[in-house]
C-alpha cells in the first residue's frame, strides 16, 4: 500500500485542501455582500466539513453531511433567497452599529474558539483500544434505535413542530389575504 | 518501475482518465443516439451528412460549440454563471467511481457506495439553480424554481424505493448487491417476486423517478423549449450550454447505471454464464434507449400533473411497497 512514493505527503496535502476548503468557505459566508454568495461559502463549507470527517473514518456521516446540508439545507436556502431578497444589495447602511455589533461578535467568537481549543487540550483524551464501531449502516441504525433513540424521536418531534408550523402558515396565508 | 504501477495511486487515476473517457465519449455520442432516434420516431432519417450515418456530426457539433464565444452577459452574477455548469458535472463523474461495472471493475469499491451516489446527486438540483438564478433571467428564474420543486418532490419517492432496496439487501456496497443477484435472471432484483411482489413496481417508480431527476422529457421542466425558451440554460452559450448538456448525458449514464445495479443484475448474465462487463452495458445502453424512447413517445407534462404524479401517485405507492416488503421480511 506504501509502495507510492511521498504516499504520507499526499495524504497530507489532501487533508489541508479539506481544511482549506472549509476555512475559504467559512470566509466567503461571513464575508461576502450577497446574500445567494454566501450560501455558496456554507455549501462549500460543508464539503470541506465532509472531507473532514472522511478523514476521522467516517464516510457515513461525511456522505450524510453532503446530502444534508449542501442537497438539503443549501438549497431550501437558496430557494428561499430566491423568493424573497432583491437583486441588488442595499449599500446604505449605518457603520457605527455595524462595527459595534461585529466587534461584540468578533469577540464572543474568539472567546468561544479560545475556550474550547483550551478546554480540547487541557482535557485528558482517552483513545479507546479498539474502534468502537465500524460505521457501517448496521452499527449505526442500532445505536440510533438504542443508546440514541431519545435524541432521535426529539429531532423527529422537532421536525413534525416545523412541518406543522410550515402548514400553519400556509394555510392562514390561503385564507386570509 | 511494475511495482508502482500496480499501486492504488495509479489504478485510481487510470480509473479518473477511464471514467472521463467513458462519460465524454458517451455524452458525445449519446446526443447522436438521441438525434438518430429522434430522427426515427418521427420517420425522418436524422443527420446523415456528416460521416456515415452522420457518425462524426458529434464531432461537428463540438467543434462548433468549442470555437464559438464563452460570453457572460452583463448583469450576471459572473462566479455562480461561471461555476454552475461544472457543478452539474462534477457529480456526475465521481458517483461512476463507485459503480460497478464488473467483477472487479469499479474504482472504489466502498461500503457507503449507494449513500454516495444520492449524496452528490443532491448537488445537481444546486448547479442548475445557480446557473438559472446567476442568469438574471426571468425564463431561469422560473425555470430555477420549477428544477426545485420537481427534485424535491421525486427526491422522495427515488429515496424510499431505495431504502426499500437498501432493506431487502441489507447492504449499501453496490458489487455485494450486484452479487446477491447471481444466477439466471430471475434471481435479478426486479423479477424477485418472492421478496416482495411489487418489485416490478418498484422498479418502474425507480425508473420514472430517474427521468424527472435528470429532466428529461416528458418531465424536462427545467428546459421547456416551447414555455422557457431554454430555461435554467437561457444565457450560457458556447462550452458553458455544451457543459450543462453533456452533464444531462452523464446524469442520465450515472440514473441508468444504477438502475442495472440496483434491479437488472449489473454484471450478472442473464443465463447464470459468463458475467461480465459486456452485460453491463447491453443492460445500461437498453435503459438508455428506454429514455429516448420515452422522451421521443410522450409530450411534455403540465407542471402540476407531474407534481400530482409525485405526490399523489408515487409516494403513496412507493410508502406501500416499504411497509410491504418489510412485513414480508419480517414474517418470513
Amino acid at each position: 500500500m506504501n509502495a507510492f512514493p511521498a504516499s504520507n505527503l499526499i495524504v497530507s496535502v489532501a487533508f489541508v485542501f479539506a481544511l482549506a476548503t472549509m476555512v475559504l468557505g467559512a470566509l466567503i459566508a461571513v464575508g461576502s455582500r450577497l446574500l445567494i454568495r454566501s450560501v455558496c461559502g456554507l455549501a462549500i463549507c460543508s464539503v470541506g466539513l465532509a472531507g473532514l470527517y472522511y478523514f476521522l473514518h467516517s464516510p457515513f456521516l461525511a456522505l450524510m453531511e453532503l446530502l444534508i446540508y449542501v442537497g438539503a439545507v443549501c438549497v431550501t436556502v437558496v430557494f428561499a433567497i430566491m423568493l424573497a431578497e432583491p437583486t441588488e444589495p442595499k449599500n446604505e447602511e449605518k457603520r457605527g452599529p455595524t462595527l459595534f455589533w461585529g466587534g461584540t461578535a468578533l469577540a464572543a467568537a474568539v472567546a468561544i474558539f479560545w475556550s474550547l481549543w483550551w478546554l480540547g487540550k487541557s482535557t485528558g483524551w482517552k483513545t479507546p483500544a479498539s474502534r468502537l464501531t465500524d460505521g457501517s449502516v448496521k452499527a449505526i441504525g442500532v445505536s440510533l434505535l438504542t443508546t440514541y433513540s431519545m435524541a432521535f424521536e426529539l429531532i423527529s418531534v422537532a421536525l413534525l413542530v416545523a412541518i406543522l408550523g410550515a402548514l400553519a402558515i400556509a394555510r392562514t396565508g390561503r385564507t386570509k389575504p | 518501475m511494475l511495482k508502482l504501477l500496480s499501486t492504488e495511486p495509479v489504478r485510481l487515476l487510470a480509473f479518473l482518465v477511464g471514467i472521463m473517457a467513458f462519460v465524454g465519449l458517451n455524452a458525445a455520442y449519446l446526443v447522436w443516439v438521441e438525434r438518430k432516434g429522434a430522427g426515427r420516431f418521427q420517420r425522418r432519417p436524422g443527420p446523415t451528412e456528416v460521416g456515415y450515418a452522420g457518425l462524426l456530426q458529434p464531432i461537428a457539433d463540438a467543434i462548433k460549440l468549442l470555437s464559438k464565444q464563452l460570453i457572460v452577459p452583463q448583469g450576471v452574477d459572473a462566479a455562480l454563471f461561471r461555476v454552475a455548469p461544472l457543478l452539474m458535472m462534477a457529480p456526475a463523474l465521481m458517483s461512476l467511481a463507485v459503480i460497478p461495472f464488473g467483477p472487479s471493475l469499479a474504482a472504489r469499491n466502498i461500503n457507503v457506495g449507494l449513500l454516495l451516489i444520492f449524496a452528490l446527486g443532491s448537488i445537481n438540483v444546486m448547479a442548475i439553480m445557480l446557473g438559472g438564478w446567476s442568469s438574471r433571467n426571468k425564463y431561469a428564474i422560473m425555470s430555477a424554481a420549477r428544477v426545485v420543486s420537481q427534485n424535491v418532490a421525486y427526491e422522495i419517492p427515488t429515496l424510499l424505493v431505495v431504502i426499500t432496496m437498501i432493506m431487502i439487501t441489507g447492504t449499501m456496497n453496490l458489487n455485494e448487491i450486484v452479487r446477491q443477484q447471481a444466477g439466471a435472471f430471475w434471481h435479478w432484483n426486479v423479477f424477485r417476486v418472492w421478496v416482495n411482489p411489487l418489485m416490478p413496481v418498484t422498479f418502474l417508480i425507480f425508473f420514472i423517478c430517474m427521468l424527472a431527476e435528470t429532466n428529461r422529457a416528458p418531465f424536462d421542466m427545467a428546459e421547456a423549449e416551447s414555455e422557457l425558451v431554454a430555461g435554467a440554460y437561457t444565457e450560457y452559450s458556447s462550452m458553458g450550454f455544451g457543459v450543462f448538456f453533456m452533464a444531462e448525458y452523464a446524469n442520465i449514464l450515472l440514473g441508468c447505471s444504477l438502475a442495472t445495479v440496483l434491479f437488472l443484475g449489473g454484471w450478472q448474465s442473464p443465463f447464470g454464464i459468463l458475467p461480465g462487463v459486456l452485460w453491463f452495458l447491453i443492460k445500461m445502453y437498453f435503459l438508455v434507449f428506454a429514455v429516448v424512447w420515452v422522451r421521443w413517445t410522450f409530450p411534455r407534462t403540465q407542471f402540476y400533473g407531474l407534481l400530482n404524479l409525485s405526490w399523489k401517485l408515487l409516494i403513496p405507492v412507493s410508502l406501500f411497497t416499504l411497509i410491504l416488503s418489510s412485513a414480508i421480511m419480517k414474517l418470513y
